[in-house]
């Protein structure tokens, strides 16, 4: 407990509290009346209203598309069905700004849409809305549908057979059934589109900003600390708001509910209209989760000559790429992989610790603990890279020029997956296992070791797996800290999007694909090793 | 010799007490059965005996030696859970070896010692099965091996046979008794099922709400139940408020002859069954038969007398009345018991 403990005060609370109070005080005051200023201004209250509709616009318009999709997945059994459950999972774990170049190639100029009939989404809120559904369709899949899947469907069946029509009984038993589970999918939702960055700083434009968008802008373009300081605060009120929310909903979730094996609930689609819903589903798929990666693809390889690999070549040298970076965009791709390498490891060390602690323990204290490791996920990126930047700059913590720094800001919002992950596995170990183990001479730690270690391998990997792919995609707080020298491979993609040019549109496209192709490649060898209960989320 | 001795051993889960300053003593190669029913305490017992479970009040001692404060691991006693609680990742000899491992023995020892007591359990070969694939009744077998192999003084079985069915459970109780026999095992076990404890006990303690109402050998207690809660416990229902002078007790069914000896003035008066003679329906108590249980040649007769709460006889199959008859009742004094509390 202790280490998890002191990591987060260090490295999450330190930083963020020196941020908010350089921005707050001056003169050794504080100054709360800069909420009522900043607040009060006609271009914060715009952010502010359309970071909250664009947030529920989003969340809403995912369980429209997804739900349906959670349905088919959790009661059809069809040809394809694992795979295609680990490509819709892709989207998840790919980096905001691959996501943003993906909708920028289909959406935008010259994009797919625009070449084919001349449209072009890029100036509206629709490319923002669709790139969020991209996203998030697999939060509600597998939150939703990971649990719709062990319903008894046996209970509707008793339904039936008291008299209900199917509607009747799909309302009255599975609907509360499953309606925590859909809560706490839209909170989550509604929690990474609140705190969008990476996509609507490359799809927004100048007309579109969120919360997090502005704290950058504020802290990184204009240099106005107090405004940032505050935007910041009220971000972080809003997330712990909806983070209690969710901790609420997820343990009525828990609540006794029979559950069955998925394996015994699903069956092939019969008539009409359930292969027209899975046709329906595997088409909305189609278009919504392939088409933007492939037009990725594509596009990385559509130079101005023709089909060829001349924008990877571009990526090897320093000269041939523009002189956009100090060194070989294609290093970055090796720095990315350290860094995310060592934040990984960090997470799994932090998170597992705090996965194991909060297993051991119970009460009011521990659930606290439980909702605090989920506020980074919430917290403004830019703010955390922000800083890290002015607090650990000093001894004796001088990690400035230090390598690590990346790896621990990236670790941040790893952890959150790994305990997420790690805790369920963990609480379903029959604690008279343990019991048995003791009783036949294991120490404590050999208990550990024989007993618990075993069982949780398997989950281990999985959080392995998402901790390196989120952390292969952190950008807000990378894009700080990440020196000129050493990009990662989010902030190479979002540098070259900045600039104009072919050449530096076609090597963001081809980054980006290498990037897609590498969280892609982490989350198919997870669906080999999954597990029944893994992406709680 | 003592092996183990529990003084005035107490545990409060919150403002409930689930033992209630428990005394009791487990001879050397002695088998001993704690009888109750769920929430009486019984697993307690064990947990607490294991070091899963620290006391509040009072010791545990084995071998003479006071038990606070060494863990679990260090006890060298052995607990066969109620579910078992088989390790799910390792196969069957990873399991049984599982207590050799953890005090290092070497490999030769440890398959030889497997080998031994999954022949000696009845699944000679069954090394290299996988846990899932076992049976009921073979996990069974694998966690008392598990639960023998490190060779424990003392040997805890909760609800050994609990969820296994009926035949299954008659076979096994005989075998264990043999077992224990041969290796001179010394266990203490809990169940709530009496025949189980009397088939596999050398002495039994009946506990209730976390205190231990009587204990004694399986005659002692099954003839001379020590109150109500264990008369009612044994499967034992004709009881009936009684004021018992010299030799005669008056009752709700008349006047019912008593042992010599027995406890004078007013309690509780137990008559078995088998005291509950059919008489023709002109001399004795008349009752009505309400309903008829068969138990091999046996049959039990539910009974509704003119007076008195109901009651149960035993007579042979050939001589049963059949529902709705109507019968007399006469009561013979050595299957009547006066209750103490």
């Amino acid at each position: 407990m202790a280490v998890p403990v002191a990591f987060f005060g260090l490295f999450f609370g330190y930083p963020v509290a020196a941020i908010v109070s350089r921005g707050l005080r001056e003169g050794g005051r504080w100054r709360f009346g800069r909420f009522a200023d900043v607040l009060g201004e006609p271009d914060v209250l715009h952010v502010l209203w359309f970071t909250c509709w664009q947030a529920a616009a989003s969340t809403a318009l995912t369980l429209a598309i997804a739900l349906p999709g959670a349905y088919v997945f959790a009661r059809f059994d069809f040809r394809g069905k694992q795979v295609l459950r680990a490509v819709v999972t892709v989207p998840f774990v790919l980096p905001t700004v691959v996501v943003g170049s993906a909708f920028l190639a289909l959406l935008g100029r010259g994009g797919l849409l625009d070449e084919l009939w001349g449209v072009r989404l890029d100036t509206t809120v629709w490319a923002i809305l669709l790139a969020h559904v991209f996203f998030n369709y697999a939060v509600v899949v597998r939150t939703v549908g990971g649990l719709w899947a062990q319903l008894d469907p046996r209970q509707e069946e008793a339904a039936r057979v008291l008299g209900a029509g199917r509607l009747a009984a799909w309302r009255r038993v599975t609907l509360p059934a499953l309606a925590p589970a859909v809560a706490a999918a839209a909170l989550m939702v509604f929690l990474f589109t609140f705190t969008s960055f990476g996509v609507i700083q490359i799809l927004g434009g100048p007309t579109f900003s969120t919360l997090e968008v502005e704290i950058y802008r504020e802290t990184a373009q204009l240099l106005d600390l107090p405004t940032a300081a505050v935007l910041t605060t009220v971000q972080f009120a809003a997330v712990a708001a909806i983070l209690a929310v969710h901790a609420g909903t997820v343990r009525r979730r828990e609540s006794a509910l029979r559950l069955v094996d998925p394996a015994r609930t699903a069956r092939r689609p019969r008539g009409a209209g359930e292969w027209g819903l899975l046709a329906g589903v595997l088409g909305v798929a189609a278009l919504l989760i392939l088409l933007p990666l492939g037009v990725l693809a594509e596009r990385s390889l559509h130079g101005p000559d023709g089909y060829g690999l001349g924008y990877y070549r571009a990526l090897g040298s320093v000269a041939d790429s523009g002189g956009t970076f100090l060194v070989a965009p294609v290093a970055a791709v090796w720095n990315s992989l350290q860094y995310a390498a060592a934040a990984t490891a960090i997470a799994l060390v932090v998170g597992g610790l705090a996965a194991a602690a909060l297993t051991r323990r119970a009460g009011r204290l521990v659930r606290g603990f439980d909702a605090l490791l989920m506020l980074p996920l919430g917290t403004s990126a830019v703010t955390i890279g922000f800083g890290f930047l002015i607090t650990l700059d000093e001894p004796p913590l001088d990690l400035r020029s230090s390598w690590i720094l990346v790896p621990l800001a990236q670790a941040l919002v790893g952890v959150p997956f790994v305990v997420r992950t790690m805790l369920p596995v963990l609480r379903a170990v029959d604690d008279r296992l343990r019991e048995a183990a003791a009783v036949l001479g294991a120490s404590p730690l050999r208990v550990w070791r024989e007993v618990d270690l075993p069982l949780v391998r398997r989950a281990l990997l999985v959080a392995a797996g998402f901790a390196f792919a989120v952390s292969l995609g952190e950008f807000g707080a990378t894009v700080f800290i990440a020196r000129p020298d050493n990009p990662t491979l989010p902030v190479a993609v979002a540098r070259f999007l900045g600039r104009a040019g072919e050449l530096n549109h076609g090597q963001a496209m081809a980054l980006s694909t290498v990037l897609m192709l590498v969280c892609a490649g982490a989350l198919l060898a997870l669906e080999r090793i999954r597990i029944d209960r893994s992406g709680e989320f | 010799m003592t092996l183990l001795r529990l003084d005035g051993a107490t545990v409060r889960f919150g403002g409930h007490t689930a033992l209630d300053a428990v005394g009791m003593e487990v001879a050397e190669h002695e088998t001993v059965c704690v009888l109750g029913p769920s929430g009486s305490g019984k697993s307690t017992l064990l947990r607490v005996v294991a070091g899963l479970q620290p006391l509040d009040s009072g010791r545990v001692l084995l071998a003479g030696h006071d038990q606070s404060g060494v863990p679990a691991h260090r006890r060298g006693v052995g607990l066969m859970f109620q579910d078992h609680q088989l390790f799910p990742q390792r196969d069957v000899a990873g399991n049984v070896d599982f207590g050799l491992r953890m005090r290092g023995a070497a490999r030769a020892e440890r398959e030889r010692t497997v080998e031994e007591l999954l022949e000696l359990v009845g699944l000679p070969g069954a090394q290299r099965r996988a846990v899932a694939s076992l049976s009921g009744g073979e996990q069974q077998r694998v966690a008392l091996a598990r639960a023998l192999a490190p060779g424990p003084r003392l040997l805890m079985l909760d609800e050994p046979l609990g969820q296994l069915d009926r035949g299954l459970r008659e076979r096994l109780v005989v075998e264990l008794r043999g077992l224990f026999r041969r290796l001179g095992t010394t266990v203490l076990a809990v169940t709530h099922d009496q025949s189980e404890a009397f088939a596999l006990a050398d002495r039994v303690v009946v506990m209730r709400d976390g205190r231990v109402e009587q204990a004694g050998t399986p005659l002692e207690v099954w003839q001379r139940p020590a109150s109500e809660f264990v008369a009612r416990f044994l499967g034992f229902d004709n009881v009936v408020a009684a004021t018992v002078t010299g030799e005669a007790a008056d009752t709700a069914w008349g006047k019912v002859p008593v042992p010599a000896g027995s406890p004078q003035g007013a309690g509780r008066l137990l008559v078995r069954p088998a005291g509950v003679r059919l008489v023709p329906a002109t001399d004795g108590l008349r009752c009505d038969v309400l309903a008829r249980t068969f138990r091999g040649d046996q049959v039990t007769l539910l009974l509704r007398p003119e007076e008195g709460p109901r009651l149960e006889a035993g007579c042979a199959l050939r001589d049963a009345p059949a529902e709705g008859d109507t019968v007399g009742v006469s009561f013979t004094a050595d299957e009547v018991v006066v209750l103490g509390g």
